[in-house]
C-alpha cells in the first residue's frame, strides 16, 4: 500500500517534460517535491505560472500566494496574469494536465470533489473549470473513505465536478484508467494484489 | 480632468445607493479593495450585491460588511474561510449564487467588453448547468453563461498615474482587472499614485479608461495563510 508521498510520487511520473501543470490542493500539492530533472511549469489559477517554493521565514510576501492561499515565491520564469486569462488558459486547453483529490469517482470519469449535500458548503473555486478545460485529469485520492467504503463507484452519489473528465486515478492501492465499459487496473501498490484492488472497489473493473 | 480623491470616502461620494451591484477585486485577502470597503461600511450603504471570487474572513474584507448586514447577495466561488458568512447563508439572511472561478471572471471581463453572453464547457453535467441554454459546438455541449454589467467596481492595484493607468502586483492583480472593467464606474485605490509619464506605456496591466476615481491610501495587506519553509 502507497502513503502519501508515495501516491504523490507515483502522480509526479505521469508529467512530461515542458508540461505546464495545474496541482490541486492537499497529496497533489506534494508532487511538486517528486518531478526530479523534468521542466515542469506549475500554474496556480489566481494568476501566476512557475509557481516556485514556500518562502523562508521573513521572505513572505502578502501579493504572492498560491491558490490555497498560503505565501509561495516566483522563478525566474515567472509570469503573472489576471484571473480571466488564468482561466482562459484553463478553459483553453493549454495546461497539459491538473492533478486533484477527489471525494468520489466513478467509471464514467465522472469526479465529485466540491459539496456534501447537508454539509457546509464553501463552493467549488476553480475545479469545475479545471476539469473541464484542462489536457488530462488525473486524480490522486485514498481508494476508501474512513468507513472503508469504496470511493471508485459505479456512479458517483454526490453533486459532479464534472462529467467524464478523468483519465487516471490513483489510489493508495494501485493505478486505475477510465477506459470503455469501466476502469482498467494499470498498476497495483507494493504489497497489494488485483484482488484486493477488485474488493475495495465498487465501479465495474474490466 | 482630476481622477485623484483624497479618500475612498471622498471617492465613492455620490456613487453609493442601497440595493447596487458592485463587482470587488481581490482573490482571498490578495489585493483585495480594503479602503473601499471599509468606506463603504462607514456609509452604511444596504442590500449590496457583490460579484467577488470570496467573501473575505469574518474581520476584514467583504466579512466587514457581513458583520453589518449590508450584503443581500454574494455571486462567488468560494466562501470557505468565514463563520459569520455561514451563519447569515444558513439562516437565509443571505443569498449566495456560487459561479465556478474561470466563470466569474470570464462573466467581469465579457461583461466589460459589451459581451452579454457566451458559451463555456465549464459545469455541463454539474447543478452549475441547471436551467442554463445548452448548446452544441463541433460534437461538444457548452452552456451559456451571462456578462456581468455592475453599478460599480472597486479595485485594488499597486501603482496608477494621474490619468488612472495601472499597475498590479504578483498575484495581487487577480480578479481587479475584469473587476475594474465591468462596472459602470470604477474606484481604483492605490499604494502610490506616481506622475504621468513616469510608468512605461508598454506595461500598463490596465490602462485608465477604464478608472474614473483613484485613491492612495496605506494597506494592511493581511497575509491568510504564513507558509514557509526551513531555511
Amino acid at each position: 500500500m502507497w502513503d502519501r508521498n508515495q501516491m504523490a510520487e507515483r502522480a509526479a511520473q505521469e508529467l512530461e517534460d515542458g508540461m505546464y501543470v495545474n496541482l490541486g490542493i492537499g497529496i497533489p500539492t506534494l508532487v511538486a517535491n517528486y518531478v526530479g530533472d523534468k521542466d515542469i511549469t506549475l500554474q496556480s489559477e489566481n494568476g501566476m505560472l512557475g509557481m516556485g517554493p514556500f518562502p523562508i521565514e521573513g521572505d513572505e510576501d502578502a501579493d504572492l500566494i498560491n491558490a490555497g492561499k498560503q505565501t509561495i515565491t516566483e522563478m525566474d520564469r515567472t509570469a503573472y496574469f489576471d484571473s480571466a486569462t488564468s482561466f482562459g488558459m484553463i478553459r483553453g486547453g493549454k495546461i497539459a494536465a491538473a492533478i486533484l483529490g477527489a471525494m468520489e469517482v466513478d467509471e464514467n470519469g465522472d469526479l465529485a470533489n466540491w459539496m456534501i449535500p447537508g454539509k457546509l458548503v464553501k463552493g467549488m473555486g476553480g475545479a469545475m473549470d479545471l476539469v473541464a478545460g484542462v489536457g488530462r485529469v488525473i486524480v490522486v485520492m485514498d481508494h476508501t473513505n474512513k468507513h472503508g467504503e469504496s470511493k471508485v463507484l459505479k456512479s458517483c452519489t454526490l453533486p459532479l465536478t464534472g462529467k467524464a473528465v478523468v483519465s487516471r486515478i490513483i489510489t493508495n492501492l494501485g493505478v486505475l484508467d477510465v477506459v470503455d465499459g469501466g476502469l482498467k487496473i494499470v498498476e497495483t501498490a507494493t504489497g497489494v494484489s488485483e484482488d484486493e484492488i477488485r474488493a475495495a472497489t465498487e465501479a465495474t473493473i474490466v | 480632468m482630476n481622477k485623484i480623491y483624497p479618500t475612498a470616502a471622498a471617492a465613492l461620494d455620490g456613487l453609493l445607493h442601497d440595493g447596487m451591484f458592485i463587482a470587488a477585486g481581490g482573490f482571498g485577502l490578495c489585493g483585495i479593495p480594503e479602503l473601499c470597503l471599509e468606506a463603504i461600511k462607514n456609509a452604511g450603504t444596504k442590500d449590496l450585491t457583490f460579484a467577488s471570487n470570496n467573501a473575505g474572513v469574518d474581520d476584514f474584507g467583504i466579512g466587514i460588511l457581513l458583520q453589518t448586514k449590508q450584503v443581500k447577495k454574494m455571486i462567488s466561488s468560494y466562501v470557505g474561510e468565514n463563520a459569520e458568512f455561514m451563519r447569515q447563508y444558513l439562516s437565509g439572511e443571505l443569498e449566495l449564487e456560487f459561479n465556478p472561478q474561470g466563470t466569474l471572471a470570464e462573466r467581469m471581463r465579457s461583461g466589460g467588453c459589451g459581451i452579454p453572453g457566451f458559451y463555456t464547457k465549464t459545469g455541463v453535467g454539474t447543478v452549475i448547468a441547471d436551467g442554463k441554454e445548452h448548446k452544441d459546438f463541433n460534437g461538444e455541449t457548452y452552456i451559456m453563461e451571462e456578462g456581468i454589467f455592475a453599478d460599480l467596481s472597486i479595485v485594488k492595484a499597486w501603482k496608477a498615474d494621474e490619468t488612472g493607468n495601472l499597475i498590479f502586483r504578483k498575484t495581487a492583480r487577480n480578479f481587479n482587472p475584469p473587476a475594474a472593467m465591468c462596472g459602470k464606474t470604477c474606484v481604483v485605490e492605490v499604494e502610490e499614485i506616481v506622475p504621468t509619464g513616469s510608468l512605461d506605456p508598454d506595461n500598463i496591466h490596465l490602462p485608465g479608461i477604464y478608472v474614473n476615481r483613484i485613491v492612495q491610501g496605506t494597506h494592511e495587506k493581511r497575509i491568510e495563510q504564513r507558509t514557509v519553509r526551513s531555511a
